[in-house]
């Protein structure tokens, strides 16, 4: 200590490489704790209380302490068990995604002219926005003037005219309305959330395919593997690395579910497709007024089940740091 | 190569797999194209039911215009430009500090913050919501541009430093070591040794971090009001309702939304693709 005070130049050279790494890392670690370590504390911390967000004329929160009150109401709360059903389907379902995405893949796979064009038109999806997605999707699936409306149209209905010159649709059956449906409109927006998904698994495989060792393949294929078993026992196994990525975004993607939800039905019909993080939000900012407690305790659940994946990660991620070391 | 390549197939095969092609995207791209064509129709056809039969009038020009004439579009534009910019900056310039404290420097908890970073990058935003807005409202920041750019550029500081301090790490570590012999000062190597090294980890993160920002829709809901500050994102949604039934009007304003990641994801591919897989290979 002495030392430091005599001479602080000295001290700060002789430990420069102790001191230097947190000078670069003191900015980004500061932000990043405001932002986001520091928040996830406070939300855990939030899910105890009871609190509308506003504050007294003193300046104190007007929170209230309510104990693990919000967690036995979430418990008696069909919402949301409908949404973590939803969040099951959608962590199933958008798994698809990752097989789907390997088929396309290895169909594009080739080095025909203008496959360098072909590759990003299929890679397309991904780029645009959720919202756009949504909308997209919206629309065709409206029974009206949508896609699947239309194709409905041209295989039950016939065109009549009658004596006004109006025409009309005379349908033998009518037209579903999928969105509308409290059954299969949670279908209906995973397999729109699909179509970007499968666009970025595909990409992960298409680079993951361009490294796969050449002379393996040939070396198989002397053996007379090819198709399938040539696939599993040979190319697979090279993929691993980019299955796995895929893996962790898709189930990461399908637990952030909120903006095709959001932009498709806001969790309607009758609640029939909310997920817990379009839930969170909606108890938490509502017309009736601000839950900040009780939007907490479903963030924190969510949060809980997300931490599985997150954990996983890291350790896989541990692993390989282990063995680079 | 897997599978064969087509070349060594019969001729046959070659030319049904190039016939197929542009008939495999075509169904990929339906629904985009569909709203496409839609966004060029005029009012008439949507209203007779006209959605797929060729356009009786085009009204591409006309569409694109109203969307700007009839509604905020052009200051949501703005808006999303003005949170994406400086969200990129931010966020990529404290990723390269902090990347290259993490990789080159050897000290306990090194590795633990890196993986603090990592871990933040996945969890859902709903857990941050509450908080954030919070604090938002408290310093004023709420429903504003500063108030998103400098959400966006702490949460997307994770992943920018889980890439750069990868990036990094895989540098030869001598020109660093032999740098330091020499009596360079640290933020000097950094400076002049590494920082140019990094140059495509940075194109990479800043077309990848423009899109992510770009396309945010939840935070834009969480962390504004009115029209003043709302990104195109949000925006587009604003429109839908105002636009009811124009289908036309609605289809031209989301792909006006989504243009400017699109363009941003054609110009810089490479550096795109290079980001998004960046673990896909080993």
């Amino acid at each position: 200590m002495s030392d430091l005070s005599a001479n602080q130049d000295s001290w700060l050279t002789r430990n420069k490489l102790s001191v230097a790494p947190w000078f670069f890392l003191a900015p980004a670690l500061a932000f990043f704790a405001i932002y986001v370590v520091i928040p996830i504390f406070e939300s855990i911390s939030l899910s105890f209380y009871e609190w509308n967000g506003l504050y007294a004329p003193d300046g104190s929160s007007t929170a209230v302490w309510v104990g693990f009150q919000n967690y036995v109401k979430l418990w008696d709360d069909p919402n949301f068990w409908v949404s973590l059903k939803n969040n099951l389907a959608w962590l199933i379902l958008y798994m698809l995604a990752v097989p789907a995405g390997l088929f396309i893949a290895l169909f594009l796979n080739q080095t025909v002219p203008g496959m360098r064009f072909y590759k990003s038109m299929f890679f397309f999806p991904f780029v645009i926005s959720q919202v756009v997605v949504g909308l997209i999707f919206g629309w065709f699936y409206n029974p009206d003037f949508g896609v699947v409306g239309s194709i409905w149209k041209a295989l039950y209905c016939e065109e009549t005219t009658n004596i006004l010159g109006n025409v009309t649709f005379r349908c033998s059956r009518n037209a579903p309305d999928i969105l509308s449906s409290p059954e299969w409109a949670t279908y209906g927006i995973i397999f729109a959330g699909l179509w970007p998904q499968i666009a970025y698994c595909m990409i992960l495989y298409l680079t993951g395919l361009n490294n796969v060792a050449s002379d393996q393949i040939e070396a198989a294929r002397l053996d007379g593997a090819k198709g399938w078993k040539m696939l599993w026992y040979v190319v697979l196994p090279q993929l691993k690395p980019a299955t796995f990525i895929a893996v962790v975004v898709t189930v990461i993607g399908a637990l952030r579910s909120f903006d095709m939800i959001a932009i498709m039905t806001q969790g309607g019909p009758f609640g029939s497709t909310n997920v817990l993080a379009h839930y969170m939000y909606e108890v938490a900012i509502s017309e009736y007024g601000e839950r900040y407690g009780y939007g907490s305790a479903v963030a924190t659940v969510l949060f809980l089940i997300m931490l599985v994946y997150i954990s996983y990660f890291l350790w896989r991620m541990y692993q390989d740091e282990k063995v680079s070391r | 190569m897997f599978p064969r390549p087509i070349e060594k197939s019969a001729p046959a095969a070659r030319a049904g797999y190039q016939a197929f092609l542009p008939v495999a995207l075509f169904i990929w791209l339906l629904p985009l194209l569909a709203i496409f064509a839609t966004s060029i129709r005029g009012a008439a056809d949507i209203n007779s039911g006209n959605i797929f039969g060729w356009p009786t009038e085009f009204a591409l020009f006309e569409n694109y215009t109203a969307v700007f004439t009839q509604s905020a579009a052009a200051q949501y534009m703005l808006n999303s430009v003005l949170i994406t910019v400086p969200s990129v900056i931010i966020s990529v310039s404290l990723a390269c500090l902090a990347g290259y404290a993490l990789a080159i420097y050897k000290f306990k908890v090194a590795v633990p913050l890196f993986f603090l970073f990592v871990a933040g990058n996945f969890i859902p935003f709903q857990i941050l919501m509450v908080p954030v807005r919070d604090m938002s409202v408290q310093t004023g920041l709420y429903d504003t541009i500063a108030g998103q750019f400098l959400f966006h550029a702490a949460f997307q500081t994770g992943f920018c430093t889980l890439f750069m301090r990868n990036f990094i790490k895989a540098l030869p570590f001598d020109l660093i070591e032999s740098a330091r012999i020499e009596g360079v000062k640290e933020w000097r190597i950094f400076w002049y040794v590494v920082l140019p090294l990094v140059r495509p980890a940075i194109a990479a993160l800043a077309v990848l971090i423009f899109t992510f920002v770009w396309n945010d829709f939840f935070w834009a809901n969480v962390l504004t009001q009115g029209e003043s500050a709302k990104p195109i994102t949000a925006g587009v949604r604003a429109l839908n309702g105002q636009f009811v039934n124009n289908w036309h009007l609605v289809s031209a304003a989301s792909l006006l939304a989504a243009i400017p990641p699109v363009a941003m994801f054609f110009l810089m591919q490479k550096h795109f693709i290079a980001g998004l897989t960046l673990g896909a290979v080993k």
